[in-house]
């Protein structure tokens, strides 16, 4: 082994992603005026809180060696789910409950193709994608659902003692995926079905059943998602999520999670959530257009990507 | 080195191949049958062609795709890759004027991403579904970036044959089609790179060990899917006669579908050219069908992806059944 390698390998994870971001960060405090102030961090912190929502989960997924390509599309649908639900009934719980069942239906599904028919995690979801995104457009035909009261906006703008309301949502669903990994039974199968699967099943634990949980878990966060992101423009559109589950990929890959062993690290994807965010909204200062920055985020992964396989080395 | 030893297995696999393909020709003849029950405009001479240079279209964006899938990779940069050689190549025909630089323009681009795939792929080591997977962000990123939302159309005739052109009374993509099938075949199942191809699916440890070099036909597997990819691209263009950022969008999937459909099998190793050849052919018929019985387009993409659903698990199933 050379001694670059070595000290690679001996990296911990922690400065991979940190300096990322503090690369990123002084990168666009020098490169513009507006990026270090407070309206400007507390949008990155707000803006951020949607990705949030769906990087959570995916560690997860990632962690037990599978993936979930259909997330954007199903916020998608569960956020044209819940703007057609309270258009129609004006109950706020009614169209949540729309938008979570949308969201744990899909789960469900993707769990039973992942673990009952044992169908490779990337084309079972990208096979529910095509699925979610014919739904949404057969449900809006294309056009944009709006016409939804003004309250729902206030989930959004709105503050709880002072503090964003989308950023208490993200705080808490933070903290209750840091329970579920951390500190329960649950979280520990999660960590062995990356790993090692087998030992999980000679100790007589149903991987199919933790495997369909799994995806369950993301289906219900993205119907938190859909809340936040319909408040945040108003209105539900056949597009809006498409590609977020991209972002939510990068957040985990940059976030020093590790697509073939399993190992994950649910801060580190908070960092990596944060470092998408301020790599949008630097490139938005910059007036650089939407395009080049998905291919800003394509090239980060990439790279987080092939640091990570330094990592592997033998 | 003993690629003789390799080449055997897949031979053996081309018999048991043959019965499915039987089935899957039943299963297309079939749905000609139904179609034409269900609708009169079916069985005209318009539509049959239509259907075929839409099967040739397909079948050119996955028969690289087929490659890429038999060595238990995947490519789901190819919709992305058609995007960016479209657009790069209309813009150098509209401004150089000329079909051939154009053609290379696009034949390159879409060579230069496989080949940048096969890099992540082997010298990276990144799995192959998630290095193709930010590979076509990218490269809609840049796409859309290039062309800044404005549309480029109105291409020389010369280039056009490409697309709308007969020959004898048959459409020019069905001979591209042809002549691809042609080489694809023979590729797979007469040469010795073909048949490491197939090796590499069934055991890359053993193929390793048998010395194949795995890593540089790793390579090439991507490049020719991207070469087929920027071929594909510019019968597109050929054919709508304009450019959009949005040119390549919604072709993975359905180039996916065929490959699978087509009895390859998504774990590497089984599978045919002229297999992905029938599967172009069956998803083009029941994606023309909805046409014909006027069902909404907005259901293609899900029944798209049902179909490559229902296709991995059969195979999954077989998979599990041979085990």
């Amino acid at each position: 082994m050379s001694d670059a390698a070595a000290a690679t390998t001996a990296l911990p994870r922690v400065p991979g992603v940190a300096f990322a971001l503090i690369v990123l960060c002084t990168g666009f405090a020098v490169t513009s005026a507006g990026f270090v102030t407070p309206t400007n961090i507390a949008n990155i912190l707000v803006q951020s809180t949607i990705l949030l929502l769906l990087a959570l989960p995916m560690t997860l997924i990632i962690m037990t060696e599978g993936l979930d390509l259909s997330m954007g599309a199903v916020l998608t649908l569960a956020s044209i789910a819940l703007a057609i639900v309270i258009i129609s009934t004006g109950s706020f719980a009614l169209a949540l409950l729309a938008a979570v069942a949308v969201g744990l239906c899909f789960g469900f599904a993707n769990g039973l193709l992942v673990s009952v028919l044992d169908i490779p995690p990337f084309i079972a979801t990208l096979g529910t994608l095509g699925i979610a995104q014919g739904l949404s457009l057969l449900a809006t035909d294309g056009q944009s659902v709006v016409g939804i009261p003004r309250s729902i906006e206030g989930i959004y703008s709105g503050a709880l003692v002072g503090v964003p309301l989308p950023i208490v949502i993200a705080t808490l669903a933070y903290g209750a995926t840091h329970v579920l990994l951390y500190q329960t039974r649950f979280g520990a199968y999660i960590c062995a079905l990356g790993g090692n699967r087998e030992a999980l099943r000679v100790a007589g634990i149903s991987v199919r059943g933790m495997l369909i949980l799994v995806y369950l878990f993301a289906g219900l966060m993205a119907g938190f998602a859909a809340l936040l992101m319909t408040a945040r423009l108003n209105s539900a559109h056949p597009t809006a999520g498409i590609g977020m589950e991209f972002d939510a990929i990068a957040a985990v890959a940059v976030g020093g999670t590790s697509f073939e062993r399993g190992n994950g690290w649910l801060f580190g994807t908070l960092l990596g959530v944060l470092a998408v965010g301020v790599l949008r909204n630097g490139l938005n200062l910059l007036a650089v257009p939407s395009s080049a920055q998905v291919a800003s985020i394509g090239a980060l992964v990439i790279i987080a990507l092939f640091i990570d396989g330094l990592r592997r080395e033998p | 080195m003993s690629a003789a030893d390799v080449a055997v297995r897949p031979r053996l696999a081309l018999s048991s191949n043959f019965q499915q393909g039987l089935y899957r020709i039943l299963a297309a003849a079939l749905l000609c049958m139904v179609l034409s029950g269900l609708s009169e405009a079916f069985m005209t001479q318009n539509n049959i062609l239509n259907v075929l240079r839409q099967t040739a279209l397909l079948f050119l964006m996955a028969s690289g795709l087929t490659l890429v899938i038999l060595t238990a990779g995947l490519d789901l940069s190819v919709g992305a890759n058609i995007g960016l050689s479209a657009c790069l190549a209309a813009s150098v025909i509209k401004t150089s004027d000329s079909a051939v630089l154009g053609t290379a323009t696009g034949i390159g681009c879409g060579m230069l991403v496989g080949l940048a795939n096969g890099a992540l792929v082997t010298a990276l080591r990144i799995p192959s579904f998630i290095a193709t997977y930010g590979m076509m962000w990218m490269l809609t990123g840049i796409t859309y970036f290039y062309m800044a939302g404005e549309t480029i159309h109105g291409f020389p005739p010369a280039f056009r044959q490409l697309g709308i052109g007969y020959l004898l009374g048959i459409p020019m993509p069905i001979y591209v089609m042809l002549l691809f099938l042609a080489i694809g075949t023979f590729f797979a199942q007469r040469t010795v790179w073909g048949q490491q191809v197939y090796a590499i699916g069934a055991n890359p440890v053993a193929a390793r060990l048998s010395g194949v070099p795995v890593p540089s036909r790793l390579v090439l597997v991507y490049t020719v899917s991207g070469a087929m990819a920027g071929l594909a691209s510019l019968i597109i263009l050929a054919r709508i006669n304009s450019a959009q950022g949005d040119i390549g969008e919604d072709l993975t999937l359905p180039a996916i579908a065929a490959v699978l459909v087509g009895g390859t099998s998504l774990f590497g190793g089984s599978g045919t050219v002229i297999g992905t050849l029938i599967g172009a052919l069956i998803l083009t018929l029941v994606l023309n069908g909805m046409n014909l019985l006027q069902i909404n387009a907005s259901w293609q993409p899900l029944v798209t992806g049902v179909i490559v659903l229902l296709a991995v698990w059969i195979s999954t199933r077989t998979r599990r059944m041979n085990e």
